[in-house]
């Protein structure tokens, strides 16, 4: 397998993209724009730096005592990693033979062939939805969202173990009629563990500056407690544990 | 068995000094959470205040008060009290609760500037005597001076000598008098000094039993102090409160006769516990009162004094004593050593609210039992006073029944001390190597004279071959120096008392140290992997450098850097051992450079790696601010690869994260904090210090410090209270790396 993969960067040590301490992957490259997005730097596919599966590896388990104490393990986020689907896909599998747990943090736009062989090794899947209207979804991110209701779909049909985002941004995906029938529709999901709610934050809006990009959001706050504490309990509808990532 | 010692389990400690053997036999390992603990009486919660009222007093005023006339030794004062109906625990230094009092056996001179620094004038015959009768250690030394010593010291390649003030680093078994009682101590050491009347006696044999002489005067006096307080120390302590107050007052003897940097306490608490133990069980005591002999004890150890000078407050940052204390661990046959009694003086934090001191050390090991672990990690994320070092890689070595002095030394307690040799400036080490010896600041022939680089670039081979020459000349001029230090502190200014608090013959180290790791290791990979212009002035010094491209830094888990800095430390390690030391101490080396990173980085010169002159180094063994970019985990893993075995002094690494970064939710930042111990420690790390807080709160601590009196912070193998650092250390401090994703 000669596949290699476009890396933005690796960080040894995450702990808010699944449980425990994680070796965090950030993939180059994604197909979505959404606005909120605090890692523009990853969305050009032709950036970052080439990394063999093995040299990926190798790095992954210098870290392989701090995941298993902390209960850890890799996480693939970006950029959209399954943009890079079929290197993702071989690394997972290392990870399973290694006994590395792995998580992919995805919005789900992606489906082929390498995305399912990749799932086949994945522990747990962060999933996502930037909106549940698919009229907001595309004004938001520039795409679709049934590919990502689809993939969920695929989840609870093998069974993973899916923990689905949600990023609160007041006055774009404020609408909580649309969020009231999310926490509805997944009720339906016994794969999905848990929703954790993410607070929009100012933190990447330099990157914006930097890259010279129009950025939309310089005016909007990030949420307050009242609305977040709104949110979450519409969430909590879902019968799912909501945690507020704050 | 003694009456003193009823219920106890006996075993070789009944017939021998032998508190590791107590211990062992009679302790009862605690598996368990931490919700037996109780709050602070009320007796506790008033002195507290009136504590904490006099030291707010003392940080307006500078300090309380200070002797002028009389040098401190046990007996010097009768006895002082914070507030006699609420103390427990009782005993201060000198007759009034945080006054200074003097000990000129280090040098007279100190003393006397330290005076006058805080308004005081040293008394006119007291000086008469220091300089014309009795001779001091600051002049012993310096008589013996060579000039090659005296110019490496001027210009800072060896720096932080302990030449004018007291050693430190020694650790008296200050249990032995609370378990055996003083007059046995006397009686052994009696029949210790009739075993050396031997047919030839010669310089050493002589020495030794003059030493034995002086400790057993010292022991005489402590049972003096401790009857000045209506205690009787020479019989065995009965019960809680007599184990505790004879503990406390034996460590009070040798913080009143000896000023060493650091004065640490040792490993009490599971010692202290079987006593607890043993009242709780027959009722004769609850926890609360328990926890009360605790809070008031650590009360006291929080209000160590001596008296420095400003200029010692700046090199380490405040004023610390270094009251170590080293808590759980596991015992060599696998039982865990934690007790109810760590959990005990690690809730002082909380009854107390945090502080510096005194240095609460958990010796960590994988093995822990996890409550107790997950009881340190909330303690480190509520109050970031605590500090951890690898008990899985010292016990291998020192065995069960080790203390950390200072910061990272570990030393069996009461069969072992050291020979402080602070540390030699590698970096500036490496701008001889390129300079030909010369001082890159001063500009004078301080190395050996050899061929300076001449090239416009730097070469890698070329730098090596010099600074291995570099060193060789160092590592001798600093263990030769370090002998002057010791063998004078042995003649003018000997710890009687802490060394009767040890065994006869007793393993001494010659404990080296390094600063500026970080710098010289990212100066090599520079060399190596980028391309490195000279800069050099009107007078062909070499002053400064240029890089161009990029090179891997240390600190980011890339084996081209740390493999640089695993070889210095070896490299530097094999070249003391060379070097025969004093009274045969065995050689060791630490990695540890306390707060004066800073200090060191002001005095050296601009270095290849890209700092430019007059900027702090790294602390101890960290990367450089800024440059370790993969995270945490990368930045311990290349930490954690410094070997043990080639600086058994102890490799310090400070660690800051914020919160939230830590995890999400309280509960998993405890038990991400914990699985990053477990992690660090399982892949050899030694030491971590652990700070949790937001750069924001320092900010705003530096604007409002009123604010903010208890804020504690770990620095290096100590902490210091934040406020009260200088602006410069407080900026040093909040522009390290703090991870923050």
């Amino acid at each position: 397998m000669n596949e290699k993969g476009r890396i933005h960067s690796l960080e040894s040590f995450g702990t808010v993209d699944g449980p425990g301490i994680r070796f965090v992957v950030f993939m180059q490259g994604c197909p979505l724009r959404c606005r909120f997005c605090h890692n523009p730097d990853t969305w050009d596919v032709n950036k970052g730096k080439e990394y063999t599966p093995e040299q990926l590896m190798e790095e992954i388990k210098r870290y392989k005592s701090f995941m298993d104490y902390s209960g850890g393990g890799v996480t693939f986020t970006g950029g959209e990693p399954l943009l890079q689907a079929a290197f993702v896909a071989v690394i997972c599998k290392m990870c399973r033979e290694q006994g590395i747990s792995v998580a992919i943090d995805t919005s789900g736009f992606i489906w082929n062939e390498h995305v399912a062989r990749a799932l086949e090794y994945t522990d747990l899947v962060l999933l996502d939805i930037k909106n549940y209207d698919p009229n907001v979804y595309r004004m938001i991110t520039g795409g679709a969202l049934s590919p990502t209701l689809k993939l969920l779909d695929y989840l609870r049909e093998k069974d993973i173990k899916t923990w689905i985002r949600y990023v609160l941004v007041p006055g774009l995906t404020d609408n909580t009629d649309s969020i009231r029938q999310l926490a509805g529709f997944l009720f339906n999901y016994p794969n999905v563990e848990k929703v954790e709610l993410l607070p929009f934050h100012k933190m990447g809006e330099y990157k914006w500056k930097e890259l010279d990009l129009d950025y939309k959001l310089y005016d909007t706050p990030e949420p307050d407690t009242a609305l977040l504490e709104e949110v979450k309990k519409i969430l909590e509808e879902s019968g799912k544990e909501v945690s507020l990532n704050i | 068995m003694r009456s003193e010692w009823y219920e106890f389990q006996p075993g070789s400690w009944t017939t021998e000094i032998n508190v590791r053997s107590f211990i062992q036999h009679n302790y009862t390992p605690y598996e368990k959470d931490a919700s037996f603990l109780a709050g602070p009486t009320e007796r506790t919660k008033r002195l507290w205040k009136k504590a904490m009222d006099l030291m707010k007093e003392e940080t307006k005023k500078g300090i309380i008060d200070a002797e002028t006339l009389k040098p401190s030794t046990i007996i010097t004062y009768g006895p002082g009290y914070l507030d006699k109906d609420d103390e427990v625990i009782v005993g201060f230094q000198t007759d009034r609760p945080l006054k200074r009092g003097i000990m000129p056996n280090g040098g007279i001179r100190v003393v006397k500037n330290a005076l006058e620094a805080y308004g005081y004038k040293l008394d006119k015959t007291t000086e008469e005597i220091f300089t014309n009768n009795r001779k001091t250690h600051n002049d012993g030394v310096f008589d013996a001076y060579t000039d090659a010593m005296k110019k490496a010291r001027h210009t800072g390649i060896i720096t932080g000598l302990p030449d004018a003030y007291g050693r430190g680093r020694i650790i008296g078994d200050y249990r032995r008098v609370a378990l055996y009682g003083v007059d046995f101590l006397i009686e052994q050491k009696q029949h210790e000094k009739k075993l050396l009347e031997i047919s030839i006696l010669e310089a050493p044999d002589i020495s030794l039993r003059e030493e034995i002489s002086e400790q057993i005067k010292a022991l005489k006096q402590l049972k003096e102090m401790a009857a000045s307080y209506g205690y009787d120390i020479s019989v065995p302590a009965k019960n809680a409160f007599e184990a505790t107050q004879w503990t406390y007052f034996s460590y009070l003897g040798a913080i009143k006769e000896q000023d060493g940097a650091a004065m640490s306490l040792g490993r009490v608490s599971t010692f202290l516990d079987i006593y607890y133990e043993r009242d709780l069980r027959h009722n004769l005591i609850t926890e609360e009162e328990v926890q009360e002999l605790v809070d008031q004890f650590v009360m006291k150890l929080r209000m160590v004094r001596f008296l420095r000078t400003p200029a010692y407050n700046e090199l380490f940052s405040g004023d610390p004593t270094w009251v170590t204390e080293s808590i759980g661990g596991m015992g060599v046959d696998g039982r865990t050593l934690v007790t109810k009694t760590s959990f005990r003086i690690l809730h002082t934090l909380y009854n107390l609210g945090p502080a510096p001191e005194p240095n609460l050390t958990v010796l960590w090991s994988v093995s822990l039992p996890e409550p107790f672990k997950k009881f340190c990690a909330q303690v480190s994320i509520d109050t970031s006073s605590i500090q951890y070092e690898s008990d899985d890689i010292m016990r291998d070595v020192w065995g069960d029944d080790y203390g950390i002095a200072c910061c990272v030394s570990a030393m069996r307690i009461g069969k072992q001390m050291q020979f402080f040799g602070a540390r030699a400036n590698l970096a500036k080490a490496l701008l001889y190597a390129i300079n030909g010896g010369k001082d890159e600041i001063y500009g004078d022939q301080v190395g050996p004279l050899f061929e300076p680089i001449k090239g416009d670039y730097l070469d890698y081979d070329e730098v090596m071959e010099k600074f291995d020459q570099t060193l060789d000349w160092l590592s001798e001029l600093y263990i030769n120096t370090l002998n002057v230090i010791h063998y004078m502190h042995d003649k003018y200014n000997y710890e009687r008392l802490q060394m009767a608090l040890h065994d006869i013959d007793i393993l001494r180290t010659e404990a080296c140290g390094i600063a500026g790791l970080s710098v010289v290791a990212d100066s090599l990979s520079a060399i190596k992997y980028a391309k490195v212009k000279v800069i050099r002035n009107n007078k062909g010094l070499a002053v400064d450098y240029e890089i161009e491209g990029e090179y891997p830094a240390y600190g980011n888990n890339d084996d081209r850097v740390d493999q640089i800095a695993v070889d210095l430390v070896e490299r530097f390690m094999n070249k003391l051992r060379k070097v025969k030391s004093y009274r045969g101490a065995k050689h060791t080396l630490s990695i540890l450079t306390i707060t004066s990173n800073v200090v060191y980085g002001k005095k050296t010169g601009s270095t290849p790696d890209g700092r430019k002159a007059g900027e702090p180094f790294a602390p101890g063994a960290n990367p450089m601010h800024g440059r370790d970019r993969m995270g945490a985990a990368a930045s311990m893993a290349s930490v954690a690869k410094l070997p043990y075995r080639h600086a058994q002094d102890g490799i310090s690494y400070t660690f800051s994260i914020v919160p939230k970064a830590l995890g999400k939710s309280k509960e998993e930042r405890i038990q991400n904090l914990c699985g990053m111990l477990d992690g660090y420690f399982h892949d050899k790390g030694h030491h971590i210090n652990v700070n949790v807080f937001d750069r924001e709160t320092l900010i705003d601590a530096m604007e409002h410090p009123e604010k903010y009196p208890q804020l504690t912070i770990r620095v290096s193998g100590y902490a210091v209270n934040f406020v009260k650092l200088s602006r410069e250390q407080q900026l040093d401090v909040i522009h390290r790396t703090f991870h923050e994703r």
